[in-house]
């Protein structure tokens, strides 16, 4: 579907693609993964056709810079850094929607499920939002309309939990018909998401393996976390993934998305020293359609 | 031309919203009130009056405003939006490059040149109100020099910005760009070269070579057809364009040297990199 072939990207004498080849196939779910300057953003923006470049870079056998509109027609971009566009959160829709021949209903309905309240907010410059809130509305826009391929950078970095949830089961609905890109400097961050890793390091491919991925991107944890003693930094440091409270019994409740299982072990990993029990039983199935 | 008006409106929309615009848009409504409140159209200076004097002076004004605030506005834009990440979002949409920009230049044009445009109507209007006679054959000849201008600027903007690759570069450029066209009007750096020998012709071709200078004059050139304030070189001008032949250069050049520059920075935008 994808090829890069001896793909090479300077800028000035600084050489930041040195030579990549890779084959990415329908189905392909791939976590880039690297250090700040790998080159994981140029590879993205050759892919898209932004950047010249030497070598070749094809999109079912298209050039996407000299066939810009069939190869973007079929891809989903959510960057890292939203743009600092001033444009209505309305007009931004209507505007996406038409070039990409979909229905702006469908953007909404995206968003929606992610927790944006598009009648609140439709009339605001984009620029305006939060970062979550940009965040949800890019998502929204890429997943709203028709794909064969989403190139995401770090796309649930500013989600909260339940949105995250939420983001990771429109993927799962997405994953048989979907190839995904998902560029992020931790892996563990993408880790659940995907079922290849390519690791770039100075331009170059350093690691390319496929991983288990039996893990149910829908799938949702119950939880019960009991403190030996109560603590008020563990109850803002869980305030965000909205468990409850039983104050007397030092106990939270509540549910972790399944890809977000680490991410929450990590955040728990903080307060290991006032951990005395600790339960994480797989929910029945929810989808988020 | 769909993709393109969807791009050009965008662009409106983003211009509407920014601060500039806000600014831009008070400078020539203030002007034009301004020129209203100290009654221009009262007073009686080389034999006009009128409306014709209030608009000889909102040219003289929009000429010294209109070029620099053009250039600044357009490369902060271009420039700035590359930078921020704008364009590798939008350009990441399903959109032909081309359609993306003319369609934000056109959208460009649309915004600058609506202050411009208004404050002339606003012009007409008062006139109306005032019952004095409405020189229509100026006000239209007026207007359409004023979006030569316009134009002409803009398409020198969109070439700066696309050989820029930082904000301060793209200013640098724009601020040099004006001061330099500025220098070869006839009053400062013809004048100097006129006392050091050069040849009248020669001066007068430097000064219809610069789109400023070609506004200038041919907004001169409707109230004072002989052009008497012009001195000598009116001659040079008048023996070889003639009245009408000027006021076409006038309106034609600009618009020519607008379409060229920004012709020339489309064809560098597509072979660069767009982000």
């Amino acid at each position: 579907m994808i090829r890069f072939e001896n793909l090479k990207k300077s800028f000035r004498r600084t050489e930041v693609l040195k030579g990549l080849d890779l084959s990415i196939a329908p189905g392909d779910r791939i976590a880039l993964v690297g250090s700040n300057g790998a080159g994981k953003t140029t590879m993205i923006r050759c892919l898209l056709g932004e950047y010249t470049c030497e070598g070749t870079v094809t999109v079912k056998g298209l050039d996407p810079r000299a066939h810009r509109t069939e190869v973007l027609g079929r891809i989903g971009f959510v960057p890292q850094l939203p743009p600092p566009l001033k444009l209505g959160v309305g007009q931004l829709i209507d505007f996406a929607a038409e070039l990409c021949g979909s229905d702006p209903g469908r953007m909404v309905a995206i968003a929606g499920k992610l927790g944006l309240d598009l009648d609140e907010i439709r009339r605001r410059p984009f620029v305006k939002l939060s970062g979550g809130e940009k965040q949800k509305l890019l998502i929204g826009i890429a997943l709203g309309r028709d794909t064969d391929l989403l190139v995401m950078d770090e796309p649930a970095a500013n989600l909260d939990p339940v949105a995250r949830q939420v983001f990771f089961g429109l993927l799962a609905e997405r994953r048989e018909q979907v190839s995904m890109i998902i560029s992020s400097h931790r892996l563990d961050e993408v880790a659940s998401l995907v079922n290849r890793v390519v690791e770039l390091d100075r331009g170059r491919i350093v690691l390319d393996d496929h991983v288990d991925d039996r893990l149910d991107m829908a799938s949702v944890l119950d939880c019960t976390v009991t403190l030996a003693s109560p603590s008020a930094a563990f109850a803002n440091a869980i305030e965000p993934w909205q468990f409850k409270a039983d104050v007397a019994e030092c106990r939270w409740r509540g549910r972790v998305a399944g890809p977000d299982r680490l991410r929450f072990l990590g955040m728990l990993s903080r307060y290991a020293a006032l951990l005395q029990g600790l339960e994480m039983m797989e929910a029945e199935h929810e989808t988020s359609a | 031309m769909k993709q393109l008006i969807q791009l050009a409106k965008a662009d409106i929309g983003e211009s509407l919203r920014a601060r500039w615009f806000l600014v831009y848009a008070i400078v020539f409504g203030g002007v034009m009130v301004g020129l209203f409140v100290s009654g221009l159209t009262e007073s009686r200076i080389m034999g006009f009056t009128g409306l014709s004097r209030l608009l000889v002076t909102y040219l003289q004004i929009t000429m010294a405003i209109l070029p620099i605030f053009m250039l600044i506005t357009t490369v902060r834009s271009v420039v700035g939006d590359r930078e921020a990440g704008v364009f590798e979002y939008i350009l990441a949409l399903p959109v032909g490059i081309g359609a993306w920009y003319w369609g934000k230049l056109a959208g460009r044009f649309l915004v600058v040149f609506l202050p411009v445009f208004g404050a002339m109507v606003a012009a007409v209007i008062y006139g109306l109100i005032q019952g004095v006679a409405i020189p229509w054959f100026q006000v239209l000849f007026y207007t359409g020099l004023l979006a030569s201008l316009a134009w002409c600027f803009l398409g020198i903007g969109m070439l700066i910005s696309t050989l820029s690759r930082s904000t301060d570069v793209a200013q640098g450029a724009a601020f040099m760009t004006w001061l330099f066209l500025l220098l070869f009007l006839d009053l400062i750096l013809l004048g100097a070269m006129i006392q050091e020998g050069l040849p009248a012709e020669s001066a007068v071709a430097i000064a219809l070579l610069n789109p400023l200078q070609a506004f200038r004059t041919a907004s001169m050139l409707l109230f004072d057809p002989q052009l008497v304030l012009l001195g000598p070189s009116a001659y040079v001008i008048l023996d070889n364009f003639g009245y009408r032949g000027y006021l076409a250069w006038a309106m034609s050049y600009p618009i020519l040297i607008g379409l060229g520059s920004a012709g020339l920075g489309f064809w560098v935008f597509k072979r660069g990199d767009y982000s």
